[in-house]
């Protein structure tokens, strides 16, 4: 039944207006606090969308609304042309049931700041999890793609280790085989490099870069300047709750336009 | 490099031989204790009142042992599984969205925290003076019948004598199990909300339903701060079901001690075996406590920790060495 709503619904699929994210004025707040006041993001089927900012700007909350890790207060993110989190019907919107939103979130992968791994399970466990458990894939079909996944990362021999027994980030490219083992059609990684020791980082940047190239659509909060240049097809500059500044990513970080941006990347580079 | 040849030239110097710190309290607390221990030694063996020889008579009589099997050591294991799989349920039902079960799981936990389980066990051995039948079915049944006019309506579905169901034994195992839920519940509930909160975020990610990150996610991480206090519960249940004098459970250990010192006028002796008894008991389940924390502590105890950390600097390097 849930498998049913994902083709199922309404709007333009990304293959059609290649819009894979649109975000229309996008409200969040925690109490009175209000974490995002108005953003609006389009974001196309393959493109890579770099989320740069000051800590609190906001960008981190935005991009846990687009899985429904948090729920918005206002305005609507469609997600391939789905609205995610509610349902429109009769001129009203419906909270979606718990089941449903685990049904959209299945096509969304995303990896956190701190891993977030399985520490009970080794690393191909973790991988092969989801597509057992909440896809149903035969063991065996998963277990094969489980293991090309870790290879592509780099880590074909390290399959039966546990998460303690990895470096950080060889903790982090599994947990991106993780995600990609949902098959998803967008990826969202929330800083991914920032809890990694310094020589660590290049390694999952590495493999980013090559889903980069393989087409995966990416929206990726990140504090590497250098990632956002030479791989982000585009860059957002948010600050405060709303998005100050976007574009070519080369073009803004040579010539940022608002003060906000200049400021903060005067600090950064 | 010019250091490094300073080292190895200069000799090793010769290792501490030094006077230890001398430890006089030690000795005068020993000869103290000493003294004490004499002292109750010699009542053991002096005082009539122990009649040693009635005791180890008595205590290994066929109904002595039947109760300690079947009134004891049976009573503790069931008591504990119902009581952990409900504890676990009650425990889901105060961790869940829906406030309704919430409520449900805080009055369920209040109650039965809050009367003492000897209080509880005299009430549930004496439920057969609230019903001769124990019976399900509509509530209100015939006074609701009167308001329309119906004379003695009753809408039962079906029932037992409660003679039948509710015996010494079921009131005894109800009791315990229902009091153990509540405090089973407590300490399930810690052990799930010690795990980070960033598991469960990670695993409804992944699109995992509720049930399915608890069962699959959560709970394997919680067994690790559930499983100590567990043991410590059984053992405290071990010794609680002497509680059931008072439901009455008859066959049951200390009933069973109990009754042949007021029968013999001995009461000392079989309260002293008593004491044995459960001593002997209780320590196995503290043998078998320390091998299960053992194993459920794996890979989370300091050495553990230093020998996760040596493996991930060892990976760090792309040594191979991590296993």
């Amino acid at each position: 039944m849930s498998e049913l709503t994902v083709p199922a619904q309404a709007g333009a699929p990304a293959a059609e207006s290649g819009l894979m994210v649109q975000a229309e004025q996008v409200h969040k707040s925690f109490g009175h606090l209000e974490v995002l006041k108005g953003i609006d993001l389009e974001v196309r089927s393959g493109e890579v969308c770099c989320l740069l900012g000051p800590s609190g700007s906001g960008k981190s909350t935005f991009l846990r609304c687009i899985n429904h890790l948090e729920k918005i207060n206002a305005g609507s993110i469609r997600v391939d042309g789905e609205l995610i989190g509610y349902r429109e019907h009769g001129g009203k919107l419906h909270e979606l049931r718990q089941k449903e939103v685990a049904a959209q979130r299945r096509s969304i992968g995303m990896v956190f700041q701190r891993f977030n791994l399985f520490p009970h399970m080794t690393a191909l466990e973790n991988v092969i999890e989801a597509p057992v458990r909440v896809k149903r894939e035969a063991k065996v079909a998963a277990r094969e793609r489980a293991e090309s996944l870790l290879a592509r990362v780099g880590l074909g021999d390290k399959m039966g280790n546990y998460p303690g027994q990895l470096s950080g980030g060889q903790q982090q490219r599994v947990a991106i085989a993780r995600a990609l083992a949902m098959q998803p059609k967008l990826m969202l990684f929330d800083e991914p490099t920032s809890a990694l020791d310094p020589e660590l980082v290049g390694e999952v940047l590495d493999v980013m870069k090559d889903l980069a190239r393989d087409g995966m659509t990416m929206i990726v909060v990140t504090h590497e300047i250098g990632f956002a240049r030479e791989v982000g097809d585009r860059l957002v500059f948010m600050d405060g709750g709303v998005v100050v500044e976007q574009g070519n990513p080369r073009e803004v970080i040579a010539n940022p336009v608002h003060d906000r941006t200049k400021a903060f990347l005067a600090k950064v580079l | 490099m010019a250091s490094e040849e300073v080292t190895t030239v200069r000799a090793r110097p010769e290792p501490i031989k030094a006077v230890p710190v001398r430890h006089p309290g030690r000795w005068i607390l020993v000869a103290v204790l000493a003294v004490l221990a004499a002292m109750f030694v010699h009542v053991l063996v002096t005082n009539k009142a122990f009649n040693w020889s009635f005791m180890v008579d008595k205590m290994f009589r066929p109904p002595i042992i039947e109760g300690l099997l079947r009134g004891t050591v049976l009573m503790t294991v069931l008591a504990m599984l119902i009581g952990v799989v409900l504890g676990v349920l009650v425990a889901i039902m105060r961790l869940s969205d829906n406030p309704i079960l919430r409520g449900v799981g805080w009055l369920y936990t209040w109650f039965f925290r809050a009367v003492p389980r000897l209080v509880l066990l005299a009430v549930f051995g004496n439920i057969g003076i609230l019903w001769s039948r124990i019976e399900f079915g509509v509530p209100f049944d015939t006074q609701l019948g009167q308001l329309f006019g119906i004379d003695n309506l009753q809408l039962r579905l079906f029932g037992f004598s409660s003679r039948d169901i509710i015996t010494g034994f079921m009131a005894g195992l109800l009791g315990l199990a229902l009091s153990e839920a509540a405090y089973m519940a407590e300490i399930v509930r810690a052990g799930i909300q010690s795990v980070d909160g960033g598991q469960t975020e990670a695993a409804q990610a992944l699109g995992m339903s509720r049930g399915q990150l608890l069962r699959r996610v959560v709970l394997p991480q919680a067994m690790r701060v559930i499983i100590p206090p567990t043991g410590n519960e059984t053992i405290a249940m071990l010794k609680d079901t002497s509680l059931l004098l008072y439901v009455p459970v008859t066959v049951e250990l200390f009933f069973q001690l109990d009754a042949v010192g007021k029968r013999t006028f001995q009461i000392f002796p079989m309260y002293v075996a008593a004491c044995l008894w459960y001593l002997f008991l209780t320590s196995i389940l503290l043998v078998g406590q320390h091998y299960l924390e053992r194993h459920f502590g794996k890979g989370y105890g300091p050495t553990a920790q230093a020998r996760d950390r040596l493996r991930t600097m060892a990976a760090q390097q792309g040594g191979g060495g991590a296993q």
